[in-house]
């Protein structure tokens, strides 16, 4: 007796089994900064409470502080696994805010850095999703994949991860005849790439029984907890943006989105392996339709070098150390406000503008996969045991940064 | 249905507590009262197969330089995956009383959308399992996006304070870094 | 007993082999710096981006195990923090509670713009430099530093370790 009385905790009767765990924020499970706090009875959970916020720098206040296209940089910085995704995001959000019509080549370009950033969003989550189970191997297979892909982002646009590629009005550089022939031997490449990673876990006894039946939703529960994205998909709801509502070129694009079944981890590791395949697909159709023409439309209100001559720029010296300042009298800077969604790598991501006709958004809010996910999480990790947990966390596929903005 | 028929039908449903409906780049936006926010979207959910909550946020209106309702608004952006539409409510909450109700209900996932909102506006949302701060630490004080609140912050978070004193002090026990006792006189 | 003397082979500055003895004669300074710096052990501590670059830089194309640097999951295995990625407030206390966990000798590298200045984010919530509340050794510029940057980093941080004089004994 005298020594549960010196215990810090009061433990009230009949609990005397639980114990209080704090998972991270410093762990290396948690794919970054969650922290995860944990009420026990042995190893099965009784309770799960998520902490978010360690990574919360204020976006979305920065960004009514910037203009339109200052606030470009910010998205590499939100889900950094897959900026071009983000990028492209924000662009087809701000476009549609300002009615700007994108050339027919920007728009293909852009299909084909999202799906590389999608194909690099899936590898690593693959990496990590492995590593945390226990397969050390994969993670070093996926990252020789993923460093092509990376390097072919620094050679079209000089970044690996944060790129900032894309540009109000269309992308900031054209695909050289090189850059093409770097992704069209790495598009014939990678299916055999799939099947090697396929051949290290598909088989393996450990990786079916930490799958299979863990994390399992059902497709009703998952749209009850706003879950979009693979997490979604693999309990059989049909919902992806690039079909429901086509961005860029999709609409030209032949692809299909796979489905699982069960809802379950496996499923949502078979989905998502799928969905390389058709990425690597998209890819090569890219390839072989990509048009020719101008890659930024003429009136772009952007910091791209002028097509033409004559765009009015002014400098506005008094305010900002000499920022160009948006050309406000254009008819675009209307009162208004706008939601865009795209599919991400992580699912939805969507963007909220409201304009009051200034240069800046008056108000942006992002609505970022990741925070939701982990808000499932409270719901998913209640009942099953600590290391299925971690299997959860990977099947989610979270990113802090995106989820903390 | 086209976005614009549900407005209209939802006009004719609720009368006096929908306040207007606009229309903006083909999306509709619907002004509702915040008392009838969960029967309204309950009626989306169920009649309309609105089953997808997309958005939700709080709007901060102080500084807009267009006429406004309300000095606070709360936005629901809803997508139907089935019929494939699409509606944004925006409900107007007084500055007077910053409440709505919570439509936890409705959505779980909502639970940590709202959270946020009271977080960083400090809107409070009736019948919310768990209303606290997410993404500040505890102890922070002001909500980030209400329009008056600085972008550098007003008042430096007590804990960092701490941190910073704690720091100077555990110098002296590191073996090359010690303050040096210019230093260590300036602090005391 | 001169003679030995004379026969001593100078192996590099201040390190001398005594043929026929398979012995060396040196500082102990230096076989301990020597020791460090062929031994950093970070430890594992993503913040933000640059954390991904950071685990690029420890697998197989860059390999930093050839250095001798192992990442190690718990701070009291570890001699090295690698700041890698945004510090805000609410992470600040947790970030100095895992370098006090850390055993002496201990070093700080801040990877990347944010870790080194607070970067882009100038906003309520992020911590303008992580010098603020610790010690930095290595500053690595960049947003993200590529993977060769922080290899630079670190072996900048092993030149530093090579010229200390006396960290392993408060009476040296």
């Amino acid at each position: 007796m005298n020594e549960t009385a010196t215990l810090d905790i009061p433990v009230s009767q009949g609990d005397e089994d639980r114990y209080r765990l704090k998972l991270g924020p410093q762990h290396p499970a948690t794919h970054g900064v969650l922290r995860v706090d944990l009420e026990l009875d042995g190893e099965t959970i009784l309770d799960c409470d998520p902490q978010v916020g360690y990574l919360h720098r204020g976006f979305e206040k920065l960004a009514e502080h910037r203009t339109y296209a200052q606030n470009l940089v910010l998205t590499d910085r939100l889900d950094y696994i897959a900026a071009m995704a983000n990028n492209v995001g924000y662009c087809e959000a701000v476009e549609k805010l300002l009615a700007i019509e994108v050339p027919e080549r920007a728009k293909f370009l852009r299909v084909m850095v999202c799906e590389m950033s999608r194909l690099t969003g899936h590898l690593l989550w693959l990496a990590t999703h492995a590593l945390d189970i226990g397969a050390m191997t994969v993670f070093l297979y996926c990252f020789r994949e993923r460093e092509v892909l990376l390097e072919l982002f620094a050679e079209l646009c000089g970044a690996r991860l944060t790129t900032t590629y894309t540009r109000l009005g269309g992308v900031r550089q054209d695909v050289t005849h090189e850059i093409m022939m770097k992704l069209d031997t790495f598009v014939d490449d990678f299916p055999a790439c799939i099947e090697e990673y396929e051949t290290l876990i598909d088989t393996n006894r450990i990786w079916l029984k930490r799958t299979i039946g863990v994390g399992q939703i059902s497709g009703e529960k998952a749209v009850d907890l706003c879950l979009t994205g693979a997490s979604l998909r693999g309990s059989g709801v049909d919902y992806d943006i690039r079909k429901h509502m086509p961005y860029a070129a999709y609409d030209q694009m032949d692809f299909e989105i796979p489905l699982g079944e069960t809802g379950d981890t496996y499923a949502r590791y078979r989905c998502r392996m799928e969905e390389m395949r058709q990425s690597n697909y998209i890819l090569r159709q890219c390839i072989e339709k990509m048009p020719p023409g101008p890659i930024v439309c003429d009136d772009a209100p952007d910091l791209v070098m002028p097509v033409k001559p004559g765009r009015k720029v002014e400098v506005d010296t008094s305010a900002r150390n000499g920022l160009i300042k948006l050309i406000e009298d254009r008819d675009v800077y209307m009162e208004g406000d706008i939601y865009v969604a795209t599919e991400v790598p992580k699912g939805e991501l969507g963007f909220y503008f409201i304009s009051d006709g200034m240069g800046r958004p008056y108000r942006m809010h992002i609505r970022s996969p990741s925070f939701i996910h982990i808000g499932a999480l409270a719901t998913m990790g209640k009942g099953v045991m600590v290391a299925d947990l971690i299997a959860i966390i990977g099947t989610l596929d979270v990113v802090l940064g995106e989820c903390d903005r | 249905m086209e976005p614009i028929r549900i407005a209209e039908q939802l006009q004719g449903e609720f009368q006096a507590s929908i306040f207007g409906i606009n229309e903006h780049r083909g999306q509709v936006t619907l002004l509702v009262d915040r008392n009838v926010i969960v029967k309204i979207i309950s009626f989306l959910k169920k009649d309309h197969k609105m089953n997808h909550l997309s958005c939700l946020c709080g709007v901060d209106n102080k500084k807009r330089k267009a006429a406004y309702r309300e000095r606070f608004e709360v936005v629901y952006q809803l997508y139907s995956i089935e019929n494939r539409t699409s509606l944004r409510l925006k409900a107007q909450i007084p500055e007077s009383d910053q409440t709505i109700d919570s439509i936890t209900s409705l959505w779980t996932g909502a639970n940590w959308l709202e959270r946020e909102t009271y977080d960083l506006l400090g809107i409070v949302f009736n019948n919310h399992p768990n209303l606290k701060r997410i993404l500040t630490p505890e102890g922070w004080e002001g909500h980030p996006l209400l329009k008056e609140y600085k972008l550098r912050g007003d008042v430096e978070w007590k804990g960092f304070e701490e941190l910073k004193k704690k720091a100077v002090q555990l110098r002296q026990f590191d073996f090359h870094n010690a303050p040096t006792a210019e230093e260590a006189g300036s602090d005391e | 007993m001169g003679k030995i003397n004379n026969d001593l082979v100078q192996i590099e500055e201040g390190i001398s082999f005594i043929p026929g003895a398979s012995a060396i004669v040196a500082p102990l300074n230096k076989l301990i710096n020597w020791g460090r710096a062929g031994s950093i052990w970070p430890a594992t501590f993503g913040l933000a981006c640059c954390a991904i670059e950071m685990m690029v830089a420890g697998a197989a194309t860059n390999d930093l195990d050839r250095f001798g640097i192992i990442f190690r999951a718990s701070p009291r295995q570890a001699d090295c923090l690698i700041l890698a990625g945004t510090i805000t407030k609410k992470m600040a206390p947790v970030v100095r509670r895992v370098y006090d966990q850390m055993p002496e000798p201990r070093y700080v590298i801040a990877m990347g713009s944010c870790a080194c200045t607070g970067g882009v984010f100038d906003t309520y919530a992020v911590v303008q430099g992580a010098d603020e509340f610790l010690p930095v050794d290595v500053y690595i510029p960049g947003c993200p530093p590529r993977p060769e940057a922080l290899m630079e980093g670190l072996i900048k941080l092993q030149e530093k370790i090579m010229q200390e004089q006396g960290r392993w004994s408060q009476f040296a």
